[in-house]
């Protein structure tokens, strides 16, 4: 009995030597010299300005101002958002584009809630976009646009979702919608052999590439402003 | 639609296709012979063998076997369980946390060093790297090992003629870690960073948006961890929200990547099997009872989710595919996944014993959630956990037996061995010591105040949300619908302030290794009786099984107990949420 529980802690030990620290710093090594800049989060910088990751969606909304000049506040004090008319919008998100505190909407099938969530979401994506696109009814909606992603911070949306924003994208920073639909395809990522997954449109690569191709006409004079992130009230901390 | 089953039907193929390749592979590594990576493995193996000072060609009985394994998962809790206690004077710690509840490290101790994996806790806002890496990690790779060798003792007891030993843990133990988990894991590990799976002990990145806000990026050494939760059929994610996280599972074909370790090392096991019995056609008979159950599954989640949910039906939303837009059930899914592989995921982590989530199981359709449901209801033999699923399916098998035995009014046999009283009792224990745990621990935590302080959707979800917890973790599982808590984390991220739920982090706790130790004594103890036995040869009574009959036989038996069980259960939660458009 005692020679199995020496060889049962020295086991415990040795492994995790080899599998706790070889391992996985022997793969940190391996992955920070050949696949340096995919291994560190695929950030994207603009002249030298770390501005997020391509492959984490952020927020392109900004803190309504009241008559004082200030953020208007919500009932529970949380920045009232509008979306940013001069840019993609990416999926409504849970955690406020949280991509160091994650959690599920867990809203589930046959909740009130998640029925409200997805009624707001359907109506203010009609009020951005119906006034650039009169063609757009409730049933052209894609679901994509109206129900929150499993991470919070899905980078992509759907070519649909993108092909009705563009009208309002090319209105607002008047380029023909020829150009922008040519940008749109130029950041949509396909399907892994042309099979595996769903087309989508890289949110934050596209609204790069917008500012790339013009400056803004529409609503100069911008400040940068700080937008506070929707705290949860209660973490649903539970996964896989 | 039609892309989404082509999709799945590929990715099958796929599986089947490398089933026979790394199961005569593995069939090498377990029978001690020359593999083309033993020049560098083989001198590592026996330096192992000497810090370990075993010898590793002793063979083991099966009590010593059992004790070996039992003692080497209790060493395996304790320290991983210091590891999460003492977070605050650790190195790798860039965000400086300290360590959360006790409780909450109580049911995450248990969880992995069980194979589940089950998450009360928040990756990236409360563990160390150190403790994700010397903790979470080594479990990751350990406890598949573990599941091989249970599984490896009951092949040897079957195929035994001398009435010998079952072989040696710790040489079953190292010869899994080394020549199976560990290059697997590298090979995954680093497609999966050319991918931008994240690998770094670098800490949170502070970036300013386009729109001038501030967003921080939590990294870690993440690809490391991510291809062992997969290919160990783990599934615990680096990040809370799993491989839903882009840095996790960043496209299409890291999901690909992935979701094919999950199920490979167990689909290749019954090939493994196979050759270890001397009879391929026995191996792809379990193979095909396997792969029905799968496909079935795969038929009723992939349209429930692409029909959408009433919630969603209520608000005005449209589900249905229109150009550019697959539609279904987005809530909770990514946009990369969409609906075909992310309920294709679904499926295959519940009936493996993976648990990892790429898309929020709580929001799936009532019929939707049916499916992971009945995955774990069946105990997980669909594939199942690396040595689990197949361990649990030659228990069905032996009862499968047992009952043609009792149809046609012979002595039952299994490959030439008698099965007699002694083995149909422990192969009854041994299938019904899960679903006894889930339906005791889910019934205590629906019917007491403290159990239902855990519950976060309002009616029949939480129900649901509660047999779930329980089917997951007594089935080693480790997905969730995962409102349901046992930790509150005020602020984010830390620890500071957090509390765990006591009632749901210890009966969870508990759940998870009971259920995941007595099935593996029990194996243990089947494997000892049928080694001392004599093989008779096959006459021309002998029932077949690897024909088609006993593989409709097999696949039976299995729904029957499965259906007996919880049909009862699940009325009160998925079938009538599936049944109703009413909104709660």
């Amino acid at each position: 009995m005692r020679r199995a529980v020496l060889t049962s802690i020295l086991a415990v030990i040795a492994f995790t030597l080899v599998f706790g620290l070889a391992y996985p710093l022997a793969m940190t090594g391996i992955s920070q010299v050949v696949f340096p800049g995919k291994a560190s989060g695929s950030r994207v910088t603009i002249d030298g300005r770390l501005v997020g990751s391509s492959l984490i969606a952020q927020s392109f909304s900004r803190p309504v101002l009241g008559r004082d000049g200030r953020p208007v506040l919500d009932e529970e004090g949380e920045e009232v958002l509008r979306p940013d008319k001069r840019y993609f919008q990416p999926r409504p998100s849970q955690s406020g584009y949280s991509a160091d505190t994650t959690f599920f909407s867990n809203s589930g099938p046959n909740s009130v809630e998640e029925r409200e969530a997805v009624r707001e979401n359907l109506a203010a994506y009609l009020k951005l976009e119906k006034p650039y696109d009169r063609s757009l009814t409730v049933a052209g909606v894609p679901v994509d646009a109206v129900t929150m992603s499993g991470s919070g911070v899905d980078p992509q949306i759907s070519e649909a979702n993108a092909r009705i924003q563009a009208h309002r994208i090319a209105a607002v920073r008047h380029l023909s919608l020829a150009k922008v639909e040519s940008l749109i395809s130029d950041h949509t990522d396909g399907r892994f052999l042309g099979l595996f997954g769903e087309p989508g449109v890289n949110v934050l690569q596209l609204n790069i590439a917008l500012d790339r191709e013009a400056t803004v006409s529409a609503e100069r004079g911008q400040r940068p402003y700080l937008i506070l992130r929707n705290r949860a009230k209660r973490d649903p901390g539970v996964s896989g | 639609m039609a892309q989404g089953w082509l999709q799945i039907a590929v990715f099958i193929g796929v599986v089947i296709a490398l089933t026979p390749p790394l199961g005569a592979y593995m069939a090498r590594v377990y029978t001690g012979q020359r593999i083309f990576l033993s020049p560098v493995l083989a001198p590592v193996e026996r330096l192992t063998y000497r810090v370990l000072r075993v010898d590793s060609t002793a063979e083991q009985d099966w009590k010593d076997y059992a004790k070996s394994l039992v003692l080497f998962s209790v060493f395996s809790w304790v320290v991983l369980y210091l590891i999460l206690r003492t977070q605050g004077i650790q190195p790798f710690n860039p965000e400086g946390f300290h360590s959360g509840p006790w409780d909450v490290s109580f049911n995450t101790a248990s969880s992995f060093v069980s194979n589940t994996n089950w998450q009360y806790y928040g990756g990236e806002t409360t563990l160390t790297y150190f403790a994700q890496m010397a903790g979470l990690t080594v479990q990751n790779f350990v406890t598949p090992a573990v599941g091989v060798c249970a599984l490896l003792a009951l092949i040897r007891g079957i195929v035994g003629r001398s009435g010998g030993g079952l072989g040696n843990f710790w040489q079953d133990l190292t010869r899994s870690l080394y020549y199976v988990l560990l290059p697997l894991s590298i090979v995954v590990g680093l497609i999966l960073v050319s991918q931008g799976v994240v690998q770094t002990l670098g800490g949170a990145v502070g970036v300013k948006t386009l729109e001038g806000a501030r967003q921080a990026l939590a990294f870690g050494p993440v690809a490391s961890q991510v291809a062992i939760k997969q290919l160990g059929t783990n599934g615990g994610g680096f990040y809370n929200v799993n491989s839903a996280m882009p840095f996790e599972n960043p496209n299409a074909l890291t999901n690909f990547v992935e979701l094919l370790s999950i199920v490979l090392i167990p689909a290749a096991l019954t090939y493994t099997y196979g050759k270890l019995v001397g009879r391929q056609r026995e191996g792809w008979a379990i193979f095909a009872a396997m792969l029905a159950i799968y496909v079935a599954l795969i038929a009723v989640i992939v349209p429930a989710e692409q029909h959408g949910t009433p919630a969603e039906h209520a608000a005005g939303a449209s589900t249905t595919a229109i150009d550019g837009s697959t539609g279904g059930n987005m809530e909770g899914k990514e946009q990369r996944n969409g609906i075909a592989s992310s309920a294709l995921w679904t499926t295959t982590t519940t009936v493996t014993s993976n648990g990892s989530v790429n898309s929020a199981l709580d929001s799936y359709t009532g019929l939707g959630g049916l499916v992971p449901m009945s995955g774990l209801g069946t105990s997980e033999v669909v594939f199942g956990g690396v040595g689990t699923g197949l361990y649990t399916m030659l228990l069905y098998v032996l009862l499968a037996v047992f009952i043609g035995g009792l149809m046609v009014g012979r002595t039952p046999e299994y490959l030439g061995k008698k099965i007699q009283a002694r083995e149909i009792k422990l192969v009854s224990l041994g299938i019904l010591v899960t679903p006894l745990a889930v339906l005791v621990t889910a019934g205590l935590a629906i019917a007491t105040r403290a159990g239902t302080r855990s519950i976060y959707q309002a009616g029949p979800q939480g129900f649901s949300e509660t047999l779930y917890a329980y089917l997951s973790q007594a089935n080693n599982n480790g997905s969730a619908f995962a409102g349901y808590t046992g930790f509150v984390q005020p602020h984010d991220p830390g620890n500071v302030g957090a509390f765990g739920i006591s009632f749901a982090d210890l009966l969870g706790g508990a759940t998870m290794t009971l259920a995941r130790f007595i099935p593996i004594v029990l194996v243990l103890a089947v494997a000892g009786s049928l080694a001392g036995k004599k093989v008779s040869p096959a006459g021309p009574g002998t029932m077949r099984t690897d024909t088609p009959t006993f593989v409709i036989l097999l696949i039976g038996v299995i729904v029957l107990v499965g259906a007996l069980t919880f049909f009862p259960a699940l009325l009160l939660g998925p079938v009538v949420q599936s049944l109703t458009g009413r909104l709660f």
